[in-house]
């Protein structure tokens, strides 16, 4: 066959025409090997809630359990604590929780079912590291006018005693609220809406 | 005795060309030793590439040993390391040789990098060949962060969820691509098991794949040098440069030089400092991983603190991973960004010297803020540096085609 019988048109759709189906070919051949990444079923599985007894904590002491692999804090707030919440709003990015993720039942500046406890999601929002509580009120290296919240150590983000994060820090949102409720006076079901609630 | 080694010679010239017929041992070995024409001119700044080769075959090396007694698994992984540094007969030197050898790396890469900005080793025609390199700084990167995983300390594990958290700032995906990359919903066994099969296989084959271009894209054009001529324009009657001297032997012996003081150098931290004021192993790292308690002074190992300062300096989520990410990649583009018609800093004016200057105290100084507590003050000052960082590039594409320049020679000097 000589050179002049070649068809280029027919050539070049036959080289594209396979090209494009091969590569979908292996597109397709591609997704168990990337699915295999994503949590396991055994990973998965391990979402139950958590049952936390509260009788024991003190005022303003700090309470720190995994659910879901994640730290979640309760605090329980002092009268002060409560009172100091409103003090801060004009440093707060966010003080009504418009952009925070939260269950509807908990709302206002305690961002919680009983004011005087706090059930947070401990991780912060930028990177995901655990803020310390630094409940005095008063200047710190980090903040001239503390009034007291949580410092996180990684990137410097600030939040109030309600986890509100506060303006001009990475974090881009306030901390996270997990769905809980009362079992009892004493009892916390942490993962449980409370029964009623969204 | 001389018919013999006669003999022994005709033998052995037998077997090579038995074997040329078969393999091109003969023309490699000249075309890329003693063949391959080098400039004459080399400096101290020349040894870092072999001696970062150096260090990639000790990493390997020591790596393999390693994996023989470690564990990744979240359970097992911080008491095996332990494990190691204990109760293994000469397993601390290994492990302290893996850890050491880390740091070395990137002190040598680092100082190879900056022999580039000297000398304009990045322009044409080694665009490509910076191109690889950079390619290699970022799997490099990428290598450190994934072994710094597996001692499953305090510090590896709010490392490791800071890094991987950095994913979850792109808007849409980010959540689910970080439930990706850890396997789970939060740093687990899982996320250590793959880290484990990331850092021993997938990373080091794809680092040995870029080295060889990188090596073989140095041959194609030859080695750049300090006055930033090309040697091949100067051409003898024999057609080799005036000024090229064969790889080998001169420069091979050149490097074994090198390789000497700088085992001396490496010794030394390996047995009296390896832990280097808790620079290169981090004390917090001595502490098992804990999910519920974030260490009070978090900061990455050296070698990351310049974009973790850049990183802090941005008080915006999803801004600063792009400041920080920018930060990497505008490096990729340095060599036509660079656009001075001469390479060498010594042909360059004043204007260059300033720059780079500028652009180094601003490397420095940021991977010292990076390390540091954070007043209100050194975030101040990691904008100004991060910004001082940033104007390098843009001033340097916008200066360098006009910047002052002397003549270059013809021939190189001494």
């Amino acid at each position: 066959m000589s050179s002049d019988d070649v068809n280029k048109g027919r050539r070049r759709f036959l080289v594209a025409t396979t090209s494009v189906v091969g590569g979908v070919g292996v597109g397709l051949a591609a997704v168990p090997f990337i699915k295999s990444w994503m949590p396991s079923a055994k990973a998965q599985a391990v979402g139950v809630p958590v049952e936390v007894n509260i009788g024991k904590l003190k005022e303003g002491q700090l309470l720190k359990v995994q659910w879901r692999g994640q730290t979640i804090g309760v605090l329980r707030r002092t009268p002060e604590m409560i009172s100091e919440l409103t003090n801060v709003e004009d440093v707060l990015a966010d003080p009504e929780s418009v952009e925070a993720d939260q269950p509807e039942y908990v709302h206002g500046e305690q961002r919680s079912l009983k004011p005087e406890f706090l059930v947070v999601n401990m991780h912060c929002t930028h990177l995901g590291c655990v803020p310390q509580m630094i409940p005095q009120v008063g200047p710190q290296p980090f903040d001239d006018n503390w009034n007291g919240g949580f410092y996180c150590p990684c990137h410097k983000s600030k939040f109030d005693l309600s986890g509100r994060v506060y303006k001009g820090v990475p974090a881009p949102t306030n901390l996270r609220i997990p769905p809980y409720s009362f079992l009892d006076d004493r009892t916390l079901m942490i993962g449980v809406s409370p029964q009623g609630a969204v | 005795m001389a018919k013999f080694a006669s003999s022994l010679s005709k033998q052995t010239g037998a077997f090579m060309n038995w074997l040329d017929d078969r393999l091109p041992v003969t023309s490699f070995w000249n075309a890329v030793m003693t063949g391959y024409q080098a400039p004459k001119n080399f400096n101290f700044w020349y040894y870092m590439g072999s001696l970062a080769l150096l260090v990639l075959v000790i990493q390997i090396f020591s790596g393999i040993l390693l994996t023989m007694h470690y564990k990744p698994s979240a359970a097992e992984a911080f008491a095996s390391v332990e494990y190691i540094m204990r109760d293994v007969d000469w397993g601390w030197l290994i492990r302290y040789m893996h850890t050491t050898g880390a740091s070395f790396f990137f002190i040598l890469v680092y100082l190879h990098m900056f022999r580039s900005l000297l000398y304009g080793s990045h322009k044409a025609p080694r665009e490509l060949l910076w191109v690889f390199g950079m390619f290699i700084y970022v799997a490099l990167m990428a290598e450190a962060f994934l072994g710094y995983i597996l001692p499953w300390g305090q510090m590896s594990y709010w490392g490791a969820q800071v890094i991987i958290n950095l994913f979850g700032a792109i808007p849409k995906i980010g959540e689910p691509l970080t439930q990706w990359i850890r396997g789970d919903y939060f740093i687990s066994d899982a996320t250590l098991n793959r880290f484990f099969a990331l850092h021993v296989i997938a990373v080091p084959l794809a680092l040995m794949g870029l080295v060889l271009l990188h090596l073989v894209a140095l041959r194609e054009n030859g080695s750049n040098n300090p006055d930033g001529i090309e040697i091949k324009k100067n051409k003898g009657a024999d057609g080799t440069p005036l000024d090229g001297i064969p790889f080998h032997p001169y420069y091979t012996v050149k490097d074994i030089f090198g390789v000497g003081m700088f085992l001396i150098l490496f010794s030394f931290i390996l047995f009296f400092w390896p832990e280097a004021g808790g620079m290169f192993l981090e004390h917090d790292n001595f502490v098992p991983a804990d999910s519920l308690v974030t260490p009070v002074h978090i900061k990455p190992v050296w070698y990351f603190t310049p974009f973790y300062a850049i990183l802090k300096a941005v008080p915006d989520k999803l801004m600063g991973v792009i400041v920080m990410g920018a930060s990497v990649a505008v490096l990729f583009f340095l060599p036509w960004l660079d656009r001075s018609p001469v390479k060498s800093i010594r042909y360059r004016g004043l204007w260059y010297k300033v720059l780079l200057g500028l652009f180094t105290i601003a490397f420095v100084r940021l991977g010292l803020l990076g390390m540091a507590e954070g007043t209100p003050a050194q975030t101040w000052e990691m904008r100004i540096w991060t910004l001082v960082y940033f104007m390098f590039f843009v001033l340097l594409f916008f200066l360098s085609p006009r910047g002052k320049t002397k003549p270059e020679p013809d021939r190189v000097t001494h």
